[in-house]
């Protein structure tokens, strides 16, 4: 019961992350590309660490310890997607609409 | 049921170190490619979690939080590279 | 009460940093929980210095039904997302979004952005240099109107309950 439970969490955290990798192939521009690795890679790597998790504590110990990569990316993903934003935002990296003016443009 | 599981998991995530490798390759701005990298750092993440399972090991788990801080700080130091020229001011 | 307050400036922040000890040892045993609560009570007041502004937290009920809303959100939006990436790219709509803000606090804002990042199809980029405007990426975005309004009652509303500003 408990390994079916796993398994569930393992392919749909692996299937997750494919779809981040599958979004940043195939769409449009980088403002777009941005929302895949984001968003679906990190819960699928949330969920595989869930799996891992239910699977060490099943094992006897309880370990909880995976919790802290989880917290540390759930927390760490806005961070690196806001600042490449603001990156491609100040290279006027090309987009599919109209960009809007960059406030860190030094004169 | 669990080992296959853990398999077709570690199949997926490979083809999709393929997939971000693939942009890493075709950029075409470098944005695109730090995206690409920073991308690739969670999948393999992923992948060593993968491993720590299937070999019932708990070591693999430093490796995994090693991979995810200095991978945030190599992401975050490349975009305030971009964004001001240097690193630290 | 103010010895109590001179020793735990931030007692949130010692109670997680004590936390985020014993998850990192993954043990309950005695000498580890001694040596985080030192950690605990040493480093608030090592960086004390550094901190700016303090908030407190006015509803922590509130706050952790936010948190389980947020973690809701972010699993259905990413099926959104996974079908939108899957699907023909003809139907993306892709826009920036000019969000008007409610609130001044720094910290406030943060949350806010962080939440607008991981939640449907939606990261946010800047804020401008007043504070009075966020600037958001949406995915897939057919009506702006729209979108602001659901991020200002189903995000910004809790968060500025939660702090109170």
């Amino acid at each position: 019961m408990l390994d079916i439970i796993i398994s569930i969490f393992l392919i749909l955290g692996a299937g997750f992350a494919l779809v981040g990798s599958i979004g940043l192939l195939r769409l449009p521009d980088f403002y777009t590309r941005l929302h895949g690795p984001t968003k679906a890679t990190t819960l699928g790597l949330g969920a595989l660490l869930i799996a891992s998790m239910i699977y060490f504590s099943s094992r006897g110990e309880v370990s909880l310890h995976e919790l802290l990569v989880t917290l540390f990316l759930f927390m760490t993903a806005p961070v690196s997607a806001h600042l490449l934003a603001k990156a491609a935002l100040h290279l006027r990296i090309r987009s599919e609409v109209d960009l809007p003016k960059d406030e860190q443009s030094k004169p | 049921m669990l080992a296959n599981a853990i398999l077709i998991a570690m199949a997926l995530i490979i083809l999709a170190l393929v997939l971000n490798i693939w942009r890493v390759v075709i950029g075409p701005d470098i944005t695109d490619r730090i995206l690409a990298l920073d991308t690739l750092y969670i999948n393999a993440i992923a992948l060593l979690v993968l491993l720590g399972i299937h070999m019932t090991s708990a070591a693999y788990f430093e490796a995994a939080l090693l991979i995810a801080m200095i991978g945030f700080i190599g992401t975050t130091a490349l975009c305030k590279y971009l964004l001001r020229g240097d690193i630290i001011e | 009460m103010s010895i109590v307050k001179r020793l735990l400036p931030h007692p949130i922040f010692s109670l997680v940093l004590l936390m985020v000890w014993l998850l990192l040892n993954n043990t309950l045993s005695a000498g580890h929980i001694l040596l985080g609560s030192i950690i605990a009570l040493v480093l608030p007041w090592a960086t004390a210095g550094f901190w700016a502004d303090r908030l407190h937290l006015h509803k922590p009920g509130l706050a952790l039904r936010f948190l389980l809303l947020v973690l809701w959100d972010i699993t259905v939006a990413n099926i959104q997302v996974a079908k939108l990436i899957l699907s023909p790219r003809s139907k993306l709509r892709p826009a920036f979004v000019h969000y008007p803000l409610d609130m001044d606090n720094d910290f406030a804002i943060t949350v806010l952005a962080a939440t607008i990042s991981l939640t449907p199809g939606t990261v946010s980029i800047d804020v401008s240099s007043d504070h009075r405007t966020l600037l958001v990426h949406g995915l897939d975005v057919g009506d702006e109107a729209a979108l602001i309004a659901e991020i200002k009652s189903r995000y910004e509303a809790p968060i500025k309950e939660i702090f109170g500003c």
